[in-house]
């Protein structure tokens, strides 16, 4: 994104510009009373709320209660400063892709995918590169120009790596579903300090993907792309093919 | 109940292949034993405690006969021999077994009846542990009452066992009429199961013998405060399913997770070990009378949910035949399925309505498991309200027996207290709302949904006549289930089965086998 020059000031907008209207949901340990109720308005007063309202409150636990505030929020955002790192993928379809990568490279791009750690859940890394693929999208395996290794889930990153290596890889897709307690950085970081230990790092291209990676955590991760919720194949495919083009001196543009 | 019009004979034909397939399947089991089972026997019949590395004694005790080459004879044996030649007791046996550094050799066997003689006090002990903690459970719940069907079932996974009561507590004070506490996500794999009471993992919390005494006692305490019985699910699944089976009957859960194929295609645990496992593990269940949960819910979120229904029949005739052949009956054979469909396809809630109807009317006495979205849940935690609130009104209109509730924060963090809440309160309101709509219900015979049932089913059936053909073990090869395909002698835990040799002796085995 380009930065502007001019502010554009925002506000939540409920009904009105500038309104600044939220809803805040939230869970106070203490059962419901007028006490309880004055302090979950002050709770959403200090985080800048004003003409609260505080639509439910009930009982959810032993001693908790939760709530549902309502509130005009003072706070703004000026839009115009806003940087924010995104992914520099062409928009280009299967067919295309494999056209641009047999042309400019000459052969396939070879990759292995894993759900690396303790982490058991695939529906991610399955969702990139299975043939079935994702929202009517085939995965990676359907790609003419991409040769996929699913390695599967609970794989450790001596096993990823060595994999890595054996197939000849030029790209490493890691995905990390399980959160708990930041975890999935733990693993992340991990995979990206063993390839530096082994001075392996700039051989291949690192990818790291998830509910919660975006492109700022993968990069302050050491890994070269992230891709969050909603991504199709097609753009981690795109992004991987400008990526190796990249490394290999090749135009890496569409 | 509402009613929807399917051929009978079909549905006969579809058990009568499960039962070859189950047929064909069984006669590999009873030739075999693993490492889990024999693992099972030992804590059965008394094998305690762990090692200054926390490794079970069972676990070194069966290891090293495996190594010695004894095992095929069974682990009963190894005990029993070593108790008669030592005149020790069994965990003395036990423990010389295990880490004795030079085993005697070439010495005098015992004949096997004394074998046995030396055994049967333990065997009669470990059925006594079963018994007895059934009994408390039935017990327990008469005095306080069953609620009704759907059951709640909601899940806690902080990864500390106490917090996880407090959690399970609360839960069942919010309605839950079920809590699960999901395991540690690498625990499934782990060939041995941890000790004590424990306060880290990772998407969950480890199961152990101690963790189930805890959560139990947590949900004991709130059944009698609420005056209303409240369940309580672990997970014997993986390589320990059958360990795992034992703590949980001897500890009093109701209801366990385990599936015939779940380990062998979500977890790529061997087949021939899953298999000889789920038998063993089973029949302790049956006789703890702990309901089955099985995964075919797991199918639909690597397959397509309207493409895969009706391999999710199929498994749920095969996961039944296995289920008999291991001695439990309908009542407590739990199959699973899922409202995983596309929300957005046209007419999603009818196809999910036809599916759970045919699942209902196909296995009437089964305490069928009802999973909510999954798949298809974004972090629109509004929308994703709405979706769950559609799935109970499937579950409660077509008498779903289990529902484990959808919670609006699927896909964004493991559930808060007030998320939890939230679930249970909308669920209550649909459940009551549309109480006796079921009764009411009669689908039109050529109507959209007869008309999708006889699909799934006949789908079903060609699946199941195929699977007939060729064998399970060739089915799950070419990924007729889930679209996941394995290797009979791929995948994790192989080195654990053996043949039973042919003085293979499991007094254990037999009497479980034997009871009616």
């Amino acid at each position: 994104m380009t930065r502007s020059d001019r502010p554009k000031i925002l506000r939540a907008y409920g009904d009105r510009a500038g309104d600044g209207m939220v809803q805040l949901s939230f869970t106070l340990e203490m059962s419901p009373s007028p006490r309880a109720k004055e302090a979950a308005r002050r709770f959403a007063q200090a985080h800048g709320l004003e003409d609260i309202l505080v639509t439910c409150m009930e009982a959810c636990g032993p001693e908790h209660s939760y709530f549902v505030v309502y509130g005009r929020s003072k706070h703004t955002v000026d839009v115009a400063r806003i940087e924010v790192p995104q992914l520099d993928i062409p928009e280009l379809e299967r067919d295309e892709i494999d056209k641009l990568v047999m042309e400019r490279l000459g052969r396939k791009i070879v990759l292995v995918g894993a759900c690396t750690g303790s982490d058991a859940h695939t529906v991610g890394i399955d969702a990139i590169l299975n043939l079935k693929g994702y929202a009517g999208e085939k995965g990676l395996e359907a790609y003419k120009a991409f040769e996929a290794y699913n390695l599967g889930a609970q794989v450790e990153n001596e096993a990823l790596l060595t994999r890595a290596r054996a197939v000849g890889a030029d790209a490493i897709l890691v995905s990390q579903v399980i959160t708990q307690r930041g975890c999935h950085k733990e693993n992340a970081r991990a995979l990206v300090d063993l390839l530096l230990e082994r001075r392996e790092r700039e051989r291949f291209v690192l990818l790291l993907g998830g509910p919660r990676i975006d492109q700022r955590l993968a990069v302050e991760l050491g890994f070269d792309g992230g891709f969050g919720p909603g991504t199709l194949p097609k753009h981690v495919a795109s992004f991987l093919a400008m990526r190796v083009f990249e490394k290999r001196g090749l135009k890496c543009s569409a | 109940m509402a009613h929807v019009e399917v051929e009978q004979a079909l549905v006969d034909r579809c058990r009568k292949l499960s039962s070859e397939i189950a047929d064909e399947v069984q006669g590999f089991i009873d030739a075999h034993t693993t490492t889990g089972v024999e693992r099972t026997v030992a804590r059965a019949l008394g094998v305690e405690g762990v090692d200054d590395r926390g490794t079970p004694l069972a676990n070194t005790l069966v290891d090293r006969v495996q190594a010695r080459g004894d095992l095929g004879r069974g682990i009963s044996w190894a005990l029993g021999e070593a108790m008669l030649h030592t005149k020790s007791t069994l965990q003395e046996a036990a423990e010389r077994l295990a880490y004795e550094r030079a085993l005697p050799e070439n010495r005098p066997e015992p004949s096997v009846g004394a074998v046995r003689e030396a055994l049967a006090p333990h065997v009669q002990a470990a059925l006594a542990r079963i018994d007895a903690a059934r009994r408390a459970r039935e017990e327990t719940r008469a005095a306080l009452g069953m609620a009704d069907n759907p059951w709640k079932y909601v899940i806690v996974a902080t990864g500390n066992i106490h917090d996880d009561a407090v959690q399970a507590k609360a839960a069942a004070r919010s309605g839950a009429d079920v809590v699960a506490v999901i395991r540690a996500t690498a625990q499934s794999l782990l060939d041995y199961v941890p000790h004590g009471a424990t306060t880290e993992g990772y998407g969950g919390t480890f199961a152990t013998q101690e963790n189930f005494r805890i959560i139990r006692a947590a949900l004991d305490e709130a059944s009698r405060e609420l005056g209303r019985y409240v369940m309580a699910t672990n997970y014997s699944s993986g390589l320990c399913m059958s360990e795992i089976a034992w703590m949980g009957a001897v500890e009093r859960l109701d209801m366990l997770l385990n599936d015939s194929m779940y380990g062998i295609l979500f977890r790529d645990i061997n087949m021939r070990r899953t298999l000889v496992d789920q038998y063993f593990s089973r029949r302790i269940i049956g006789r703890a009378r702990i309901i089955i949960n099985t995964g075919e819910d797991n199918y639909l979120t690597t397959a397509d949910a309207v493409e895969a229904a009706h391999t999710v029949l199929a498994s749920q005739f095969i996961n039944e035949a296995f289920a008999h052949r291991a001695g439990l009956d309908d009542a407590l054979i739990g199959l699973g399925h899922a409202y995983e469909i596309d929300p957005w396809r046209e007419d999603s809630f009818l196809l999910e309505l036809a599916q759970a109807q045919l699942v209902r009317q196909i296995f009437p006495a089964h305490p069928i498991k009802w999973m909510p979205p999954t798949k298809h849940k974004t972090g629109d935690i509004f929308q994703s309200h709405v979706h769950d609130a559609l799935f109970s009104l499937v579950g409660v209109s077509t008498g779903q027996s289990i529902e484990l509730l959808g919670m609006f924060s699927e896909a964004i963090h493991n559930p808060l207290m007030m998320d939890r809440h939230l679930a249970l309160k909308a669920t209550r309101y649909v459940f009551n709302a549309a109480k006796h709509l079921g009764e009411e219900i009669r689908f039109q015979p050529d109507g959209r949904i007869a008309r999708r049932a006889r699909e799934v089913l006949t789908g079903a059936l060609d699946l199941l006549e195929s699977v007939r053909a060729e064998t399970l073990w060739s089915a799950i090869g070419r990924g007729a289930f889930a679209d996941v395909k394995r290797e009979p002698t791929g995948g994790k835990g192989l080195h654990g089965v053996l043949p039973r040799a042919r003085d293979y002796l499991n007094p254990l085995l037999e009497q479980l086998e034997a009871a009616p």
